[in-house]
């Protein structure tokens, strides 16, 4: 009886897993032919990248880096035996050879290149104690604050007054409201700061620029606007419009969320008007109408007109953003500011601002990216962006007719911005997500 | 004895505008209004001085003059010798089409990509985030005109279908003819028609009325509203006895049989596409513009609204699925009943606002020169007649119209699917 065990006692060897469970294959058959539909579409997925590859790798890698023309690359292909039925079919490379720093720059004189390339690396510095808060010394935001008086002077050159003009009517203005506001109550100092700014710019610096541009002329080269062009007019329209934007989007939204009822129906109806209509139509208000609203005589520069459209623009869709992250915040957070008996602007500074930016900053990454891409419509009113620079190329009789080749540069550019950006605006809300878990 | 008495009744002082925040608000108030009406005001006295100096006072005079412009892609007749009143109608009606158009195939697209980018198929879901993550990242202007030159270059041109040795031919049973012109498709002709009816005469907005399609309408409208009907009653008969009746043929009778009788009995046939001479003549003619413009929005919209689809079904917890079939659901009801409501809250908000994009969008039309209301009002009617104040700002007003009915209909929409909190 006992040589008979129906229980094992001795532990068996371990075996190989089958072989269609492990290894490639296995991946292979959980994840691509799991079962007839999936198995279906993989072979379907398979095909379309096979033909996909088929009709634009032949097509990419053609040995036309350094062709002079169109003729010429197609010289070269035929040369090469790459001939098909309609003629030569392969990629003019040579135009990205000859033009690329055109479409990078515009019409910007060559000898100033550096200015431009100046201008974006310190605006990564002035970035980085923003971006980077935890690495870079926050001594650094003195820099950031001064960016942008400094950024314009770069890019359009010209005396040096005009920035410090500039930059004199904010401390004027700050000077006046902290002396109003230290004896009188601070909405009069608010006032009558916004006065004596507006004041400063708008009657006084102009004198104060020519007095001292005539007795100590400090300046570099001036560029002229229509010489801006390519990926740096992109940049510098949406960099501007996004950083005036902010200032102007909190305010927008604290007056749309205020109790203020008409302070707060302006707000409204400004957001409201701007995010109702599309871009196109203000830009031909920057192109034809803004000269008629401004006084008589008043003319200034298409890009400058241009800016100013694309800040309302953007400014209006950030205070929508901003407002999401203020209506995001447990309604304890006002409560407790108030129980602490902070006012108005220190609960709005200390408290609340802080919460609502960190929250919308997704937002406001995607607005920025939303508003790069759609500087590419100045082409419609007839600035040289990257696409109207395009149809100026193809204006010159050794590229006319050449179309991919461009077309794929720019919207490679594109891509390689937008998709950063938003991989980084991905990155701080991983960074950011504190609390609340 | 001590008296109560009230406390002093405090004078209102002037600093009270000042200081008390019971004042104060107003005293904010009054400020901004000034300041705004001084903004206005600055405006309004430039624009009046500046159009007084052009010497051209604001008049929409030139609406009743005639546009002598063409619009090749059009939906009502138009010629040269209307006004620009009608070619303004005509390119409205041109944006109301592209958009529409888009808005369908764009969610169409969208909601397929959406799904299918949360498969478990690894190489489906990774081709679907390169769609997605291309088409995002790049303007969408460059996909216009993207499109747009790829229309042009690569398609047949009308001759090549010409000939014994045709290198092109039409498709679909030689219906559809597909050139670097724009897409011919077949037109609906009837050989009894009922005619007409002319509306608001010969003025800009006249239209006709088309009586063949108003009683296809009306007979299809009649039968829709019987099966409704007849699945009330099947619902009345299961509640009382338990049984439901088939009623799924008699329904489909009653809608499909009446409305075949009228399209006999009008004489439907399709007028086909036939190359003669150097194009096609007959059927409709979608011009490439057309085409560029609502591919290229449908294309790029569709890789928003993927996002907010595969959004919204991730949004909804897997316990939802277990507890509905926990209550003994079937997986079409848990779909229907539980699933969908809930996902459809998440989806339809961000969705509406994406049409809303899509319909904006569609002012970049006058990059490949579709005649829609920013061609036409404030492109060629604006650089004919030189009102650039009125155009645009009628222009603008267009657009804020449409956006704000949109606007309406999704704050309805939020209002009744909103979570009835207590």
């Amino acid at each position: 009886m006992s040589d008979i065990g129906f229980v094992r006692t001795e532990m068996l060897p371990e075996r190989e897993p089958p072989a269609s469970t492990v290894g490639a294959l296995g991946w292979a058959r959980a994840n691509l032919f799991s079962n007839w539909f999936n198995s279906i579409l993989t072979l379907a997925s398979l095909y379309a990248i096979y033909a996909i590859l088929a009709a634009v790798l032949p097509w990419v890698f053609s040995p036309t880096w350094n062709g002079a023309s169109l003729n010429n690359c197609r010289e070269i292909l035929t040369a090469a035996g790459s001939v098909g039925e309609h003629g030569t079919s392969g990629a003019c490379w040579g135009v990205i050879r000859e033009r690329w720093i055109q479409l990078l720059f515009g019409f910007y004189p060559s000898e100033l290149y550096w200015r431009p390339i100046l201008a974006f690396v310190l605006l990564a510095v002035a970035l980085a104690p923003v971006l980077f808060s935890d690495s870079v010394p926050s001594k650094m935001l003195i820099f950031s604050g001064l960016y942008p008086f400094i950024f314009p002077w770069l890019l359009w050159g010209g005396t040096i007054w005009g920035p410090i003009a500039a930059l004199a009517g904010f401390v004027l203005g700050w000077v006046v409201y902290s002396a109003v506001s230290k004896t009188m109550s601070s909405l009069i100092g608010i006032v009558l700061g916004a006065v004596a700014a507006l004041a400063w710019w708008f009657v006084l610096s102009g004198y104060f620029v020519g007095a001292l541009d005539s007795i100590l002329p400090i300046g570099i080269e001036a560029v002229e606007s229509r010489k801006f062009g390519g990926f740096m007019l992109s940049i510098t329209i949406g960099v501007v419009a996004i950083a005036c934007s902010l200032p102007l989007g909190i305010v927008l939204a604290l007056g749309r969320q205020s109790d203020l009822m008409i302070v707060k129906y302006i707000c409204v109806g400004f957001i409201e008007f701007i995010r109702g209509v599309p871009l196109i139509t203000l830009l031909f208000v920057a192109s034809t109408l803004l000269n008629i609203f401004m006084p008589p005589g008043t003319n200034f520069d298409i890009i400058l007109r241009v800016l100013i459209m694309v800040t309302l623009f953007a400014s209006a869709y950030m205070a929508e953003v901003i407002r999401g992250g203020l209506a995001a915040l447990p309604k304890g957070q006002y409560e407790g500011a108030d129980s602490l008996g902070l006012n108005y602007w220190q609960a709005q500074r200390l408290i609340i601002m802080p919460q609502a930016l960190k929250i919308s900053i997704p937002g406001i990454v995607s607005t920025f990216i939303g508003v790069f891409k759609d500087t590419t419509l100045v082409s419609i009113i007839g600035l040289l962006d990257p696409l109207g620079l395009s149809n100026a190329i193809r204006a010159d009789a050794n590229w006319n007719g050449v179309v991919w080749e461009l077309y794929g540069f720019i919207a490679l550019m594109f891509f390689v911005f937008c998709f950063g950006m938003s991989r980084y605006s991905m990155y701080l809300e991983r960074k950011l997500h504190t609390g609340h878990r | 004895m001590t008296t109560l008495t009230d406390p002093p009744k405090e004078q209102f002082r002037l600093s009270m505008l000042l200081y008390d925040t019971r004042y104060r608000s107003a005293t904010i108030q009054v400020i901004a209004m000034i300041g705004f009406m001084l903004l206005a005001a600055w405006l309004i006295s430039n624009t009046a001085q500046n159009l007084a100096a052009l010497g051209k006072p604001i008049d929409f005079g030139f609406f009743s003059e005639p546009a002598s412009y063409d619009i090749n892609q059009r939906l009502l007749d138009y010629s040269s010798r209307d006004t620009h009143l009608r070619a303004a109608l005509i390119g409205l009606l041109n944006t109301l089409v592209v958009a529409v158009l888009g808005c369908i195939t764009a969610t169409v697209l969208g909601v397929i990509i959406g799904v299918l980018r949360l498969s478990n198929n690894w190489i489906v879901a990774r081709l679907m985030t390169i769609y997605v993550e291309g088409f995002r990242n790049v303007p969408v202007l460059l996909w216009i005109v993207f499109i747009m030159a790829i229309l042009i270059e690569t398609l047949p041109a009308p001759k090549a279908f010409r000939g014994d040795n045709a290198t092109a031919s039409m498709m679909l049973g030689d219906s559809v003819a597909v050139t670097n012109r724009g897409v011919y498709i077949p037109e609906p002709l009837f050989s009894n028609s009922l005619g007409n009816i002319h509306v608001f005469g010969e003025s800009g907005l006249r239209f006709d009325i088309s009586l063949d399609l108003l009683a296809i309408l009306v007979v299809l409208g009649a039968g829709l509203w019987v099966s409704s009907y007849l699945r009330k009653r099947a619902d009345r008969i299961q509640e009382q006895t338990g049984d439901r009746p088939v009623t799924w043929w008699q329904r489909l009778a009653v809608v499909v049989l009446p409305t075949g009788l009228v399209l006999v009995l009008l004489g439907f046939h399709l007028g086909y596409p036939e190359l003669k001479g150097f194009n096609f003549q007959g059927g409709t003619h979608l011009r490439n513009s057309l085409i560029a413009l609502w591919l290229a929005l449908s294309l790029y919209t569709a890789a928003f609204i993927a996002e907010i689809v595969r959004a919204g079904i991730m949004a909804i917890s897997k316990g939802q699925t277990e507890a509905a079939s926990a209550l003994g659901l079937r997986s079409n009801k848990i779909m229907s009943l539980v699933i969908l409501p809930q996902a459809l809250r998440v989806i339809i908000p961000p969705l509406i606002s994406n049409y809303l994009n899509l319909t904006k969008n569609s002012s970049l039309a006058i990059a490949v020169g579709y005649m829609d209301i920013t061609g036409t009002l404030g492109g060629i009617t604006m650089n004919q007649t030189g009102r650039e104040l009125e155009t645009i700002l009628l222009l603008m007003l267009v657009y804020l119209t449409i956006s704000l009915s949109i606007s309406a209909v999704m704050n309805w929409y939020n209002e009744s699917v909103k979570l009835k909190e207590r």
